[in-house]
Parts: structure tokens; sequence; C-alpha cells
């Protein structure tokens, strides 16, 4: 029983809380969304391996304040929300996940962590650096869909 | 056109964090999504190669607004390199460009360094390493971790939870340890 929980817990790791079905057409605005999101990834250089290696050798403020200045308007945007018990725009309470500790968040964190050094990209900026024209990054972005698959049928075996 | 010019600099970073903290707000509001980023490759695993392995058996349709939301960025990131894409190189560091430099990088034209992420290097040991072994640890790590750069550090932390602030600290952790200690090493062998 409380394996499932477990599962369940971790089939939420950006999760779907809306009651309703959306269709074809209500998914489409996260695709909007996601254009806007994609567009300032690109123009803040986000993407960029050299702004990447500029943020692990402490050169450049560029990265550490856009992680920053994003965090504080997302810390402030869900105090809002909450403090206002704000509603979606279909009415419903906005559901908030807490995240539970476990050790793979530290092994798992630092895995990522070399490897976002190297590819100079997370998960985001990789399909904004292929769209961009950076082609061969499709052969990254394939490596990450494997490494998580590995990662899915060692999980029982791993902390 | 004189906005057109502006857009097409790059952006300070007190444009574009905040621009990337309104994403939570935004997913929230308009369909009670939390932001993450790396559960896309989960379930891109879960609807292609699902193998029966539990981890990948769950319904990833009702997620797939994560993958639209990552087909999105791929098409914002193909908008801005097309057409707002800033037409003079980029400028980072000094200090960065003769670091860089020691380490034997040339191209420092384009976002990225040509002489690594060139299709002519995707059967080499260089593309092994920067394509195959970064995207693996990236897939990986984020899994493992349960979130990436989006979903702990953004996300997570704008929630106040602590282990995405451990989280955070790890993926910092792990990427000073790559530039600093086995970087150096893996630029000696091309």
């Amino acid at each position: 029983m409380e394996k499932i929980e477990v599962e369940e817990m971790l089939a939420c790791d950006a999760p779907n809380d809306m009651k309703q079905e959306e269709g074809f057409v209500g998914n489409l605005k996260y695709g909007v969304v996601g254009i806007l999101f994609g567009i300032v990834f690109v123009k803040a250089e986000i993407v960029s391996w050299f702004r990447i290696q500029e943020m692990f050798r402490l050169q450049s403020f560029h990265m550490y304040g856009v992680i920053g200045s994003a965090i504080v308007v997302g810390m402030l945007s869900i105090w809002l929300i909450k403090r206002f018990r704000i509603k979606t725009i279909a009415g419903d309470e906005v559901v908030f996940h807490p995240k539970k500790f476990n050790s793979g968040q530290i092994y798992g964190g630092l895995l990522f962590g070399l490897g976002w050094a190297i590819t100079g990209a997370c998960p985001g900026p990789l399909f904004a650096q292929i769209g961009s024209g950076f082609v061969v990054v499709l052969v990254t972005l394939l490596s990450a869909i494997a490494g998580t698959w590995v990662y899915g049928y060692f999980r029982p075996r791993l902390p | 056109m004189e906005l057109l010019e502006l857009i097409r600099q790059p952006w300070p970073w007190y444009v574009a964090g905040p621009l990337i903290g309104l994403t939570v707000p935004a997913l929230l509001l308009i369909g009670n999504k939390s932001f993450g980023i790396s559960s896309s490759l989960r379930h891109i695993c879960a609807a292609c190669i699902p193998a029966n392995i539990p981890f990948f058996s769950y319904d990833w349709k009702h997620e797939i607004w994560n993958l639209v939301f990552v087909a999105g960025i791929l098409i914002g990131g193909f908008l801005a390199g097309h057409f707002l894409a800033n037409p003079e190189a980029i400028q980072i560091s000094p200090q960065t460009v003769a670091d860089l430099k020691a380490l034997g990088i040339q191209d420092f034209t384009g976002l990225m360094p040509g002489d690594i992420f060139n299709v002519a290097n995707l059967f080499t040991l260089k593309g092994l390493v920067f394509f195959v072994l970064g995207g693996f640890l990236v897939g990986f790590g984020t899994r493992m971790a349960g979130g990436c750069t989006s979903g702990h550090s953004i996300m997570g932390i704008s929630n106040l939870q602590w282990p995405s602030l451990v989280a955070t600290c790890c993926f910092m952790a792990g990427g000073f340890a790559m530039t600093h200690l086995i970087l150096p090493h893996l630029m000696k062998l091309f």
C-alpha cells in the first residue's frame, strides 16, 4: 500500500491537477506559454553553454540574477495565490505539492550538475537549443531520454 | 522598428528572470499545473518505451500539457533564433573567454561553441562526452533528483520546499565539480 503512495507521489513531479479534461485546444495554451518561455531562454542567453561556464566559474552575475529573480517572483506569486486564495481560471483551488526529501535528491542532483556543466543545458534549454538551430543537441536530448529510462529501469535498486 | 532592435539585443537578467518566475503563477492559474520540465522526458519514456517498468506505467496522456509546453519551448527557441537573433557575437566575461581558450575552445561567435556543438563531432570522442554522456547525466540525474532547475530550483524553492533547496545545492556542487575538477582533464583528451 505504501509503495503505491510513493509511486503516486513521484508521478507528480510536475503534475496536472486540473479536474476537467482539457482537450487539444485547451492544451494549446501551454504551448503558447512554452513559446514565450523558449524566446526568453534564447534572448537572455540562458541556453548558452558559455553562460553556464561563466556561472560555474563565478565570472558573471547574469545566471545568478536570472535564477535568483525568477525565484523571488515565483515566491511572491505563490505567496499571493495562497494569501488571497486566488483560484484558477476554471475556478478551482490551486494545488501545491510538498516535496518529500529522499537521498536521490542529493545523488541525482550531483549527477545532473555534472551533466549541466558539460551540456550547458538543463532539460528546458535543451529544447530551446535544438529549436534555435543546434540540431546536434537532438542527440543530447535522446541521450537524456535514455538516461531517464535507465533510471526508471534501475529505480527499485537505487537509493 | 526600434522596438524590434531593442528585442534583438540580449535581454538582461532583470528582464528574463522575472519573466521566467511568472511562468509559475501562469501555469498554476491557467490550469493548475506545477512548473517542471524534466518530467517531459519521463512522459516521453512512458509514451514511447514504457517496457512494463512501473516507473513508466501511468496515464501519460493526463500529463500531455507538459509535452505541449516543451514543444512550445522548441518553437520559441526557433522563433528567437531565427527572427530575433542578436546580430552581434555573444558578450561573455573576458576571464571566461581566457579560461576556455586555455582549454582549447576557439569559436566564441555563437551561443554555443561551434567547435564542440557541431554535427561533425557526432561520432567522435568529443561527441560521446558532450552529447551522449552529458545528456545521459542530465536525464538520469534530474529524474533521480525528482526535478531540475525548473521543478526544484524555481517551483520548489518558490514554494519553500527545503528538499528542493538541497537538490539545487547539489546541482550547483555537481556543476562546480565538473567545471573545475573534471572538464580540464576531459578537454585534454581531444
